[in-house]
């Protein structure tokens, strides 16, 4: 037998005893959550860094580069005109209808970009993952950030779309600010929950598309909220109107434009937005915590 | 044994692996007769283990004690379990049982770390010393050296072209120098100095010895026994998981050479 445990002769100590003597911790430990959230805070600048990494690498090589940022939303909303403002010319009781869709379509897809990429966070970036030290929940956050420059520049698309379709300018657009940060840190935590489950069931990504479709037609997105307090009651309603998307959808559209149906008042939407973005946010944080040591194994 | 090693800090114990078991799980795409939707089904109904999933046993039972200012060198067959090893070391990979404890965070250095392909190696090494928790101040502050140290500017300036642009030598090259800008308590190097021309692998070794100099330890697997003799006094032999042979470099070396040779 070769000889393994060059300590045990000389001291007689076991190995764990000398590793401890000489403060040496175990691989793979986990950090308690607020060393945990430390170390994140630490590395703030990476976060930063790879989000304006990751925008420029998946613009770097198209011609336009950076424009599509402003571009991507613009046809978004001119595909909405086309269809529903030109050839339907749906109202369906809104009256300012285009207005009204595009801020749906754009909140909505915040959230929406934000779930599909944060759930590759992990399993598209092993070789990073299995190359450095860092916070692992860098990436979901980084990703997130990413979303959060691609929404700012749709915002203000959005804006020029609104008031171009006659909405005043009123001091309630200030509220946009507010909403659109809960709404991030609601999405962070909706990308870290997915990055970890992405991580350990692959399969999930193949749900996500159907998973997204399903929240978009419950979200009122494509048509006026009404449709629901029309045809559901009771519970039901209670139980789709607690939908966070329709909630942000409804609070940035009540923000934006004059007379906009909504599923309830302002005061219930803005307190159901603050739990929501509370329960995710942190639920998301701490679920991605408890799988820190695990990622990028296998 | 590795006790005739001199140096007053040899006591110092930085790294120790106490008795590690490494398995890997492997979920392999379908085989014949494992791939019909059918054949899934059945699984997820009785609950048994799907059949493409399968266990190997990476390293068996491996125990022994690095200390500071030591550079070791991993040497065994392909297949042997070497690169295993780091990653558990550098806590990549869970053991399976036993344990491994480390001062600070290990650091592994693969020549197949991937960065980010379609950006310019300026900003990869940026992005790679934050990633490794510098300061802002401190990366920019060593930029330079690292792109020198890489020497991917000697045929003109390559730092600003994207990194799929660089040869496989090139891009392993810029690796090595944005790990070894850090100081590491202990630094796992595989297989990277074996890649860049003679000139680069004097300047790596000559890097990888003020590594040493600094208290760390320096781990380094290579198939070159010339880069293993040059820079690792002492060698741990590994043969599938399990360790054959401990001690000074000279004496390990020739043992696997004869061993190889049979």
């Amino acid at each position: 037998m070769p000889q393994t445990a060059v300590a045990d002769s000389e001291t007689g100590l076991t190995l764990k005893e000398l590793a401890r003597r000489h403060g040496l911790s175990a691989a793979g430990k986990l950090p308690s959550l607020p060393e945990y959230t430390r170390q994140l805070w630490a590395y703030r600048h990476f976060i930063a860094s790879y989000a304006n990494a990751k925008v420029a690498s998946s613009l770097g090589k198209t011609r336009l580069g950076v424009f599509w940022q402003v571009l991507t939303p613009l046809i978004n909303a001119a595909v909405y005109y086309l269809i529903f403002g030109v050839i339907l010319n749906t109202k369906s009781g809104v009256d300012n209808f285009v207005a009204y869709l595009c801020t749906g379509v754009f909140i909505f897809g915040f959230t929406q970009s934000t779930v599909s990429a944060g759930i590759q966070a992990i399993t598209g970036n092993l070789g990073l993952i299995r190359a450095l030290h860092f916070p692992r929940g860098s990436l979901p956050l980084a990703i997130t950030m990413v979303e959060v420059r691609n929404t700012l520049a749709s915002l203000a698309v959005l804006m020029v779309i609104v008031v171009g379709f006659g909405e005043p300018i009123t001091l309630e657009w200030l509220l946009i600010v507010p909403i659109f940060l809960l709404q991030a840190v609601f999405n962070a935590g909706l990308a870290l929950a997915g990055a970890r489950l992405g991580s350990k069931i692959p399969d999930v990504r193949n749900l996500i598309p159907f998973v997204m479709r399903m929240w978009l037609y419950l979200s009122a997105v494509l048509y006026p909220v009404t449709r629901f307090t029309d045809h559901l009651s009771g519970w039901k309603l209670t139980l789709v109107e607690a939908n966070p998307m329709l909630v942000f959808i409804d609070l940035m559209r009540h923000a934006l434009m004059e007379d906009v149906p909504l599923a309830a008042s302002p005061t219930v939407m803005w307190l159901e937005a603050l739990a929501w973005t509370f329960v995710v946010g942190l639920g998301g944080y701490v679920y991605f915590w408890r799988g820190e040591k695990g990622y990028g194994r296998g | 044994m590795a006790d005739n090693m001199t140096g007053s800090d040899r006591r110092d114990p930085t790294v120790i692996v106490d008795d590690a078991h490494v398995v890997y799980r492997i979920q392999q795409s379908a085989t014949p007769g494992t791939g019909s939707p059918l054949a899934s089904f059945k699984r997820l109904v009785t609950g048994t283990k799907p059949a493409t999933m399968r266990e190997v046993h990476a390293i068996k039972g491996v125990s022994f004690v690095a200390y500071k200012g030591e550079a070791v060198g991993l040497i065994g067959t392909n297949g042997s379990g070497k690169s295993t090893l780091l990653r558990a070391i550098a806590g990549l990979l869970p053991v399976e049982r036993g344990a491994i404890y480390a001062a600070g965070q290990p650091s592994l250095l693969g020549v197949s770390a991937a960065l980010m392909n379609d950006l310019p190696g300026e900003r990869n090494v940026v992005l790679g010393c934050l990633a490794m928790g510098m300061s802002p101040a401190e990366v920019k502050s060593k930029t330079k050296d690292i792109i020198d140290f890489s020497g991917i500017n000697e045929r003109g300036d390559f730092s600003s072209l994207p990194m799929r642009t660089y040869s496989s030598g090139m891009g392993a090259r810029l690796r090595f120098a944005i790990a070894a800008a850090k100081q590491h308590d202990v630094l796992l190097i595989d297989e990277a100095l074996a890649t860049g021309d003679a000139k680069f692998r004097r300047r790596s070794e000559q890097r990888v010895r003020d590594l040493r100099a600094q208290a760390g330890t320096v781990f380094l697997v290579s198939h070159s026994e010339q880069s293993i003799r040059d820079t690792c006094e002492r060698a741990i032999w590994l043969e599938s998981g399990l360790i054959r042979a401990d001690g000074p470099t000279d004496d390990v070396l020739k043992e696997y050479e004869a061993y190889v040779k049979r």
